[in-house]
């Protein structure tokens, strides 16, 4: 499936900064499931600085804006080929060893009831890859997908509590279960190309991967109960929202900000 | 207990490295020593080296306390001390290499990969990035003790910022200025040459994109840190910037200096903070001390840092066990310095051991560090040891603990004249294009009597520390 | 050099200065505390004292009604008022820790010692503390950091930074001093010439320790003519407005050489002493003394402004 994307972030200040600094992790991974066509990633007014690939594969771009500034402004204009590997993140290159996807964030906390909820989830199961599908089922089940009930900084411990959430918290409460029960977890950003024909989405998505020690990692979409397909872009991954952030920034500045978010997903006929 | 190893009277002889400074104190009527001390006091405090000491209330401006003798080694004892440690601070400098890259120690099922990955120190973030000459630890200071005429174990390894090395020139300055006698009695090796041996080693890691003499900043957390005076002090001595992360910007994939004449570029940071503070667009997103979008500039290879983040992962008391089998590993040797033998409390029959012999023991925290967060049982009353137990039994991960050592003494100038006192050494390491050492290094000693405990925030002092030349 | 030590290099010496301001206003009004005449214009007296001096407000808020023990405790020991002796020895001190590479061991001798002696002092009873003890003790640390200063610190733009810190703060300070003078203690232009008037003056002189270099200078009566000369535009007095802008403007050009870079803040420096040379004093009482003095302050805390911009902020591109 050959998907367009035309993102753009707009950061306002109510009063001028004295400048800004970002680091994007903006860029489609490189695996079996997707091939970039073209993706062009532009600051307006900004400087582009360094840029790398990390141990994740992610890769990460610096840019830094002058100031007096009172509006940033991000565009990403592409276009990416997918096609769907059933959610296996195959041919992706790291270094980096899934036990370091073991560490409890602030986001990812593990409290009782998420223990609780992991554990009964997966009772019967019969391996890995069963106990990943079931658990995503009862994070699917617990949470029900209701926007503007939660905000950014909501935790997986919280949203469980609250039984509302969307897909950032469906997804820090799979990676909680995950690590609950000693398995590899991550937080993976990107965008989901909502069809015409099914119930609208945000095209701006997020979910979990699951490390399965004989297949690798695994995606998995609590949110739409499903394994990632060619409908799914996958950007940069991390230990929660916060590390996997597409877009992280400071302003120096006493402003306060209003942030503008507008994404289109469009699939090119073939 | 075995009787403790002292460095200058064996079997009621003087030891020869010692033989003049029997005589110089002989020599010394009390009233001089203790004008002389005064003495050494007053440079101290003039030249304003004081650490500070918070949370505990009266003057945080301290001196630390400053002890005339000097502890002395011969120059074949720190031959030997020198190619252990070296060979130490390279395979430290290996293992992180490698398990920031393919992790091959942990493949070959050397170190348990949970002790590496999930160790908080473990910064996945710089993962995939190897850092000049694939150096990530540039100044390693190793604790040592001693406890026999050949007898030397490291204590604990310090891959991040060891600090206290100013003491160790200041030291030998302020002696030399009130004792120029001994120095032309004895002839004692020369440290001062260490900013230059730093600096020459922050140069030799400059990036690759750098094409001319690099500019070298020491990035200090500012005035109220209690090393503020250290991070002067090296600037100064190395004529190198004294930056604080205010000082700083990142633009074009390079990090900037604000000058009175525009910005400057700057290629090699020696940060005297921690990691979480470097960058809160990758870590602590509430540091003010950082620099925002510093790791993009230092992953893509526009600036470098000493050390570099993440190295902490080799100095844990956790992997401490396992830096005898790096160097197995990596260098195909066998260790020339020995570790304490340790009990890991998270290993079922080792935490049994510690619980049941606590009191004979030294129980450490894993993350701890300057003293606290540890327990001295032999020295430690009963109620003291069972509060402990409860924090180890809570968490026993968290603890490691060792063998009470019967650590060297040193002669040392206590109110009633001259006692033994134990000491430790921290020698300084340097690893860039070359790995050099110093000959010397900071003696801490505890002066409480019968104390092992040598932190400065605990009662320590410090002594001028020797070797002498052949 | 960086930024953040350039402008802790100008600040030492504005606290210095500063410092030295306080006490010498402190000396003024014990001096005039001892005349026969004390009463109504005692008071106004340590009135006008706090006002130059930039504390009016903070005292009172602390103390309420004028009282010279209080005076002295505030200008000289509190913590509390910024601008107080101890405050700014101690912010110099702080300032000069901060930035110990920048200095010369003697520099920093000076200053740790000035600073280290003042704690001594700060733990006498006050009864033992002489007002004029005290002024005299600021003066010499001060003179001794600024012949450490002078006799040890190369030539470079730290230099300068030290440097343009005096002279802006001189002028400043100067400049108030004149105009507190002036504008409230003479609420009529009928007191000019009184008697009244020549012990204000001659008070004044003594508080830029230069009456006896104004006699030296001028000799015969004092006329408010010959002491606003004096002070303002006579560019041999080392307190007047003149000189200091003169001094300002040459480390500014010192600068400019030594980067190869000239902006703003030369220019206006420049155009300042320009004006001032050209002034006469007819002028300036024309214009009216008070006048002509708020626009000094605005026209020095400009250049401030502009010297902070181009080379403090590390905005500079």
């Amino acid at each position: 499936m050959i998907l367009t994307v035309n993102h753009v972030t707009t950061y306002e200040y109510d009063a001028p900064m004295r400048g800004a600094v970002q680091s994007l992790r903006l860029f489609p991974a490189r695996f079996d499931g997707q091939r970039t066509i073209r993706w062009d990633v532009e600051v307006l007014g900004g400087t582009r600085g360094g840029s790398f690939r990390d141990g994740a594969g992610d890769k990460v771009e610096g840019w830094s804006i002058r100031g007096p500034v009172s509006e940033v402004t991000i565009s990403v204009v592409g276009q990416v080929d997918t096609t769907d590997t059933a959610g296996v993140l195959r041919g992706h290159r790291e270094t980096v060893s899934p036990l370091a996807y073991m560490r409890e964030t602030t986001a990812t906390w593990q409290s009782a009831e998420i223990r609780d909820l992991a554990h009964q989830a997966v009772e019967g199961a019969s391996d890995t890859l069963d106990r990943a599908h079931r658990l995503s089922n009862a994070v699917a089940e617990a949470i029900a997908y209701r926007p503007g009930v939660t905000h950014a900084h909501t935790t997986a411990a919280e949203a469980l509590a609250q039984g509302e959430g969307v897909c950032q918290d469906h997804a820090h409460a799979l990676i909680a279960c995950a690590r609950a029960l000693g398995l590899p977890a991550r937080y993976v950003s990107g965008y989901l190309f909502a069809r015409e024909d099914g119930e609208a989405h945000e095209a701006a998505h997020a979910w979990a991967e699951i490390w399965i020690e004989s297949i690798g990692w695994i995606g998995f979409d609590p949110a739409n109960q499903c394994c990632p397909d060619a409908r799914f872009i996958r950007l940069g991954s991390g230990l929660d929202a916060r590390e996997a952030a597409p877009i992280k920034g400071v302003a120096q500045g006493e402003g306060a900000e209003r942030l503008e978010v507008t994404v289109a997903l469009e699939q090119v006929q073939q | 207990m075995t009787e403790n190893f002292n460095e200058m009277y064996q079997g009621g002889k003087v030891r020869e490295p010692y033989r003049r400074l029997e005589d110089w104190t002989n020599a010394m009527p009390t009233e001089l020593r203790a004008m002389k001390q005064a003495e050494a006091e007053a440079l101290f405090r003039r030249i304003g080296i004081t650490f500070a000491v918070y949370g505990e209330g009266g003057d945080p401006d301290r001196l630390i306390p400053f002890d005339m003798f000097p502890r002395v080694f011969t120059q074949d004892e720190w031959r030997k001390l020198e190619r252990g440690i070296k060979q130490r601070a390279r395979a430290l400098n290996a293992f992180l290499l490698d398990v920031y890259g393919r992790a091959e120690i942990v493949r070959a099922g050397k170190i348990p990969g949970r002790l590496v990955f999930q160790n908080e120190a473990f910064e996945r973030a710089v993962t995939g990035f190897t850092p000049p000459r694939g150096i990530y630890s540039h100044i390693v200071g190793i604790d040592i003790v001693r406890t026999g005429p050949d007898e030397f174990f490291v204590l604990e390894d310090n891959c991040r910022t060891p600090s206290g090395v100013s003491y160790m020139l200041e030291n030998r300055e302020i002696m030399m200025r009130m004792f120029p006698q001994l120095f032309r009695e004895n002839r004692i090796e020369p440290v001062d040459g260490y900013p230059d041996a730093l600096r020459r080693t922050l140069a030799s890691v400059a990036p690759a994109k750098c094409d001319r003499e690099p500019n070298i900043g020491i990035l200090t957390p500012g005035h109220y840190n209690s090393a503020y005076y250290e991070h002067s002090f090296l600037a100064d001595l190395m004529g190198v910037e004294l930056v604080e992360g205010q000082d700083l910007f990142v633009e074009g994939g390079f990090c900037w200096m604000r000058t009175t004449e525009g910005p400057k570029k700057l290629d090699v940071i020696y940060r005297r903070i921690d990691d979480a503070f470097l960058d809160p667009l990758c870590f602590r997103p509430d540091s003010m001390l950082g620099i925002p979008g510093l790791m993009d500039v230092y992953r893509s290879g526009g600036v470098s840092i000493c050390s570099a983040p993440g190295a902490g992962v080799a100095d844990d008391k956790a992997v401490y066990t396992f830096v005898p089998e790096m160097v197995r590993f990596y260098l195909g040797e066998e260790p020339l310095l020995n570790n304490v033998p340790t009990w890991q409390c998270a290993k079922p029959d080792d935490y049994k051991y510690v619980l049941e012999n606590m009191a004979e023991l030294v129980v450490k925290e894993v993350h701890g560090s300057g003293g606290y967060g540890m327990l001295v049982g032999p020295k430690s009353t009963t109620e003291q040891i069972e509060a402990f137990r409860k924090k180890v039994e809570a968490h026993p991960e968290n603890y490691i603990a060792q063998p009470t050592l019967a650590l060297s003494a040193t002669p040392t100038f206590v109110q009633e004249g001259i006692a033994p006192r134990h000491v430790d050494l921290r020698p300084y390491c340097l690893v860039g294009e070359k790995i050099e050492l110093v000959p010397g290094g900071l003696t801490r000693v505890a002066l409480k009597e019968g104390s092992l405990v040598v932190n400065s925030s605990q009662g320590g002092g410090v002594k001028d520390t020797w070797v002498l030349a052949e | 050099m960086l930024s953040r030590t350039a402008e802790n290099l100008f600040w030492i010496a504005r606290y210095i200065e500063r410092a030295e301001t306080m006490a010498r206003l402190l000396e003024v009004g014990a001096r005039i505390a001892l005349m026969p005449s004390a009463g109504h214009g005692y008071r106004s007296e340590w009135e006008s004292i706090l006002q130059a001096s930039g504390t009016a407000e903070g005292f009172s808020a602390k103390y309420g009604d004028p009282v010279q023990r209080n005076i002295e405790s505030y200008l000289f020991f509190d913590r509390d008022n910024p601008s107080s002796v101890v405050s700014c020895l101690e912010r110099a001190r702080e300032n000069a820790r901060i930035v110990r590479t920048a200095l010369t061991s003697q520099v920093w001798d000076a200053l740790n010692s000035a600073f280290q002696e003042m704690r001594r002092l700060e733990r006498m009873p006050r009864s033992e503390l002489e007002v004029t003890e005290l002024t005299e003790w600021v003066n010499r640390q001060a003179a001794l950091v600024r012949g450490a200063m002078d006799a040890t610190l190369l030539r470079n733009d730290g230099y300068s930074f030290l440097n343009l810190g005096f002279a802006l703060e001189r002028a400043d300070n100067t400049a108030r001093l004149i105009d507190v003078k002036y504008f409230v203690l003479l609420p009529s232009v009928d007191f000019v010439g009184s008697g009244l008037d020549n012990y204000q003056w001659q008070t004044l002189l003594r508080a830029l320790s230069a009456h006896r270099a104004f006699h030296w200078a001028y000799g015969g009566d004092i006329t408010a003519a010959k002491i606003a000369h004096f002070l303002i535009l006579n560019p041999q007095s080392p307190r007047s407005l003149i000189t200091a802008v003169t001094m300002a403007m040459d480390h500014l050009d010192a600068l400019a050489r030594g980067y190869d870079k000239s902006g703003p803040a030369q220019m206006r420096a420049r155009a300042l002493v320009g004006e001032i040379s050209e002034t006469r004093v007819e002028e300036i009482f024309d214009e009216g003394l008070h006048e002509f003095l708020t626009r000094f302050i605005r026209d020095v805390s400009e250049l401030t402004e502009m010297v902070q911009a181009a080379y403090l902020s590390g905005e500079a591109r």
